[in-house]
C-alpha cells in the first residue's frame, strides 16, 4: 500500500493532485451554483489555443494563457449577459473557436518541439518545480481572494441582477472571478489536461451539494472532496496505470455515485419513516373511533 | 381591507420624484416622460398589464436601467450622485430555490455593501438580523434552508434582507404574486404594518381587487403613467381602459371600487347555461 510513497516524483505528485483538487473544488462551489458547469470545460480548451498561441509567440506560459483564458471567460460572460445570447451557446462560440486556433496553429506550425499531450489528458509525473511553485501560488491567492471576497461572492452567485441593487461591484467581481478561474485552470492543465478538467471543478461540489443546503458547509465540503479525490485518484492511477486525470475523474465520479447512494438511501428511509407514522397515525384515529 | 379610506398623510415632503424620466434597455425605452413623485409614508401600488413598465419603473427608481431622459430624485438626491438606499425585495419566482443557503444567510446578504472593507461580518450585523427576523416571526427558522419554508415565511426572508439596512423606502416586485390567499394578507399586513412604522412602500402587482383596491394609493402605467390616485378615483372603466387596454366593468361593494368580472362558462361542458357536469370518480357522469 505504502510503495508508491517511496517514489520521490510520486509523492510530489500527491501533493500537487491534492491541490489542484482542493483548488478545484473551492473555485467549483461558485461555478455550479452560477449554473455554468460547462465553462471549465470550454476554458480549457480556449486555454490550449492559448497555451500553444504562448508557445508561438515565446511568451511564458503561465501568463499568456491565464490571460488568453481570461479575457475568453469574460468574453462568455458579457456575451451571456446579453438577453438574446445563453451562457452555453456563449461558452460553445468563445472556447471553441480558441481551441480551433490552437489546432490551427499546431497544424501550421508542425515544427513544434513540445508536446501538448499533458496539456491534453494531463501528466502529473511531468510536474516541473515551477509548475509545483504556480499551483501553490495559485491556491493561495485563490483561497484569500475567496476569504476576502466571501460576501460579494456569494450575493453575486445567489442573486446577480439584485446584489447590483444592493451596491455589490458585480462588474468588478465577475472580472476577479474570470481571472481566477483562468488562473485555476491554467495551473491545473498539466495536471488534469483539458479533457478531464470540466470534471475536477464539477464533481466536487455537485457531490457537496447532495451532502448539504448550507453554502459555507458545501464550500468546505467540496474542497476537502475535491482534495480527497486528486489524492485517491493520483493513488488509484499507480495501480491501474492510466493517466493521472483520467483517474481523478474515475475516483471522483465513484465518490460521486456513492453520495448520491447515500443520499437516496436517506432520503427512502425518511420516506418510509414518514409512512410509517401516518399510518400509525391512522391506526390511532381508527381506534379512537 | 387595510384602508378603507386614503391616507391623510403626515407627510407632505416627496421622498421619490421621477422628474420626466424616460427609461429602458438598450436603447430602447419601456418607460416614457414619466413624472411621478411618492411622499415619505406612502403605500403606492403600481398596476398596469405584463410589458407595461411595472418593473422598469421600480428598476429606474434604483438606478438599475438606462435612463435616456428625466431625472430620478431620492431622498431629495439624485441617484446618479448618490446610490440611494433603498430596500427592494424581487419577485420570489426568480429565487433559485435549489440554492445551498440558509435564512440566515440571505438575510445576511443584507449587510453585503456595509463596510465593504471588512470580509467578515460583525456582532452587530448579526444582532440586528437577529432583531428583523424575529420582528418578522422568521427568527426560528434562521438556520432553515429557504426552499423548506412557506410561501409566506420566504417572504419574510427575503423582506428581511431588505430591511436590514434600515431603509426608509421599500420596492417590493408582485410580493403577493403565486402565493395563496392566506399568505397573501399576511404579507399585505405586514407591509402595512411597516408603512405605519414609517416605511414608504412602492409596490407592483397584477391583483386589482385583493391588493391593489385595499392600497391607498395607485398609479396605473402602461408605458407611462397613465393616471395616479386613490382606487376610489383611479378605478373607472375609462382609466382601467387606457391601462389595459381592455374593456372593464367596475362595481362597488362596502365602498370599495372592484373590478367586476364578467360571466364566462369555459370548457366543453360549460355551453354557456351554466350547468356544467360533475365529473365523479368513476367516470361518470351527472347533470
Amino acid at each position: 500500500m505504502f510503495t508508491p510513497l517511496e517514489y520521490e516524483f510520486f509523492v510530489r505528485g500527491l501533493i500537487v493532485a491534492t491541490l489542484v483538487g482542493g483548488l478545484c473544488g473551492l473555485i467549483g462551489v461558485y461555478v455550479v451554483l452560477r449554473q455554468m458547469s460547462y465553462i471549465g470545460h470550454g476554458l480549457a480548451h480556449a486555454i490550449f489555443g492559448g497555451a500553444v498561441t504562448s508557445y508561438v509567440l515565446s511568451i511564458n506560459f503561465f501568463l499568456g494563457a491565464s490571460l488568453w483564458g481570461f479575457v475568453s471567460a469574460m468574453l462568455i460572460n458579457i456575451a451571456s449577459r446579453r438577453r438574446s445570447i445563453s451562457a452555453d451557446a456563449a461558452i460553445g462560440i468563445v472556447t471553441t473557436s480558441s481551441f480551433a486556433l490552437g489546432i490551427a496553429l499546431i497544424s501550421k506550425f508542425r515544427n513544434f518541439t513540445r508536446s501538448f499531450d499533458a496539456a491534453l489528458f494531463g501528466n502529473i509525473l511531468g510536474i516541473t518545480q515551477a509548475d509545483m511553485l504556480a499551483i501553490v501560488a495559485v491556491t493561495v491567492i485563490a483561497a484569500a481572494a475567496v476569504f476576502v471576497g466571501y460576501k460579494y461572492l456569494l450575493f453575486t452567485t445567489f442573486d446577480y441582477e439584485v446584489a447590483r441593487f444592493y451596491g455589490v461591484p458585480t462588474g468588478w467581481i465577475d472580472a476577479g472571478f474570470a481571472l481566477l478561474l483562468a488562473a485555476v485552470i491554467v495551473v491545473s492543465l498539466q495536471v488534469l489536461g483539458v479533457t478531464m478538467i470540466a470534471a475536477a471543478i464539477v464533481i466536487p461540489p455537485v457531490t457537496a451539494r447532495l451532502l448539504t443546503n448550507d453554502f459555507n458547509r458545501m464550500l468546505a465540503l467540496s474542497v476537502c472532496i475535491g482534495a480527497f479525490c486528486g489524492l485517491g485518484g493520483l493513488y488509484m492511477s499507480f495501480y491501474i496505470d492510466v493517466s493521472s486525470g483520467a483517474s481523478v475523474v474515475l475516483f471522483s465520479a465513484a465518490v460521486f455515485l456513492v453520495a448520491l447512494g447515500y443520499t437516496s438511501m436517506l432520503n427512502r428511509l425518511n420516506s418510509s419513516r414518514w409512512r410509517a407514522g401516518s399510518s400509525n397515525l391512522g391506526g390511532e384515529v381508527e381506534s379512537l373511533h | 381591507m387595510l384602508h378603507p379610506t386614503p391616507h391623510e398623510y403626515e407627510h407632505e415632503e416627496p421622498i421619490v420624484e421621477l422628474k420626466g424620466v424616460t427609461s429602458g434597455y438598450g436603447g430602447s425605452p419601456a418607460l416614457e416622460s414619466v413624472d411621478l413623485a411618492v411622499n415619505r409614508g406612502d403605500f403606492v401600488g403600481l398596476l398596469g398589464p405584463s410589458g407595461s413598465g411595472k418593473t422598469t419603473l421600480l428598476r429606474t427608481i434604483l438606478g438599475a436601467v438606462e435612463v435616456y431622459e428625466g431625472e430620478v430624485v431620492v431622498e431629495g438626491r439624485s441617484i446618479t450622485d448618490q446610490r440611494p438606499r433603498i430596500g427592494y425585495v424581487p419577485q420570489i419566482e426568480t429565487i433559485d430555490w435549489n440554492f445551498p443557503v440558509t435564512v440566515e444567510q440571505v438575510v445576511m446578504m443584507g449587510f453585503t455593501s456595509n463596510r465593504w472593507w471588512l470580509p467578515w461580518r460583525q456582532r452587530r450585523d448579526y444582532e440586528r438580523a437577529l432583531e428583523i427576523m424575529e420582528r418578522l416571526g422568521i427568527a426560528d427558522l434562521a438556520k432553515r434552508h429557504i426552499r423548506e419554508l412557506s410561501g409566506g415565511q420566504q417572504q419574510r426572508s427575503f423582506l428581511a434582507r431588505a430591511l436590514v439596512g434600515s431603509p426608509h423606502v421599500l420596492l417590493l416586485d408582485e410580493p403577493t404574486s403565486g402565493v395563496d390567499i392566506k399568505t397573501r394578507d399576511e404579507v399585505m399586513h405586514l407591509l402595512d404594518e411597516l408603512n405605519h412604522q414609517d416605511v414608504t412602500i412602492i409596490m407592483t402587482t397584477h391583483e386589482i381587487n385583493s391588493v391593489a383596491a385595499h392600497l391607498p394609493w395607485v398609479v396605473c402605467v402602461n408605458g407611462r403613467v397613465v393616471d395616479s390616485g386613490p382606487p376610489s378615483r383611479i378605478f373607472t372603466p375609462e382609466v382601467l381602459k387606457r391601462t389595459y387596454n381592455a374593456d372593464i366593468a367596475v362595481t362597488e361593494y362596502m365602498g370599495m371600487k372592484l373590478v367586476a368580472e364578467s360571466p364566462h362558462f369555459f370548457g366543453r361542458n360549460g355551453n354557456g347555461r351554466g350547468n356544467s357536469h360533475h365529473v365523479h370518480s368513476h367516470g361518470e357522469r351527472e347533470a
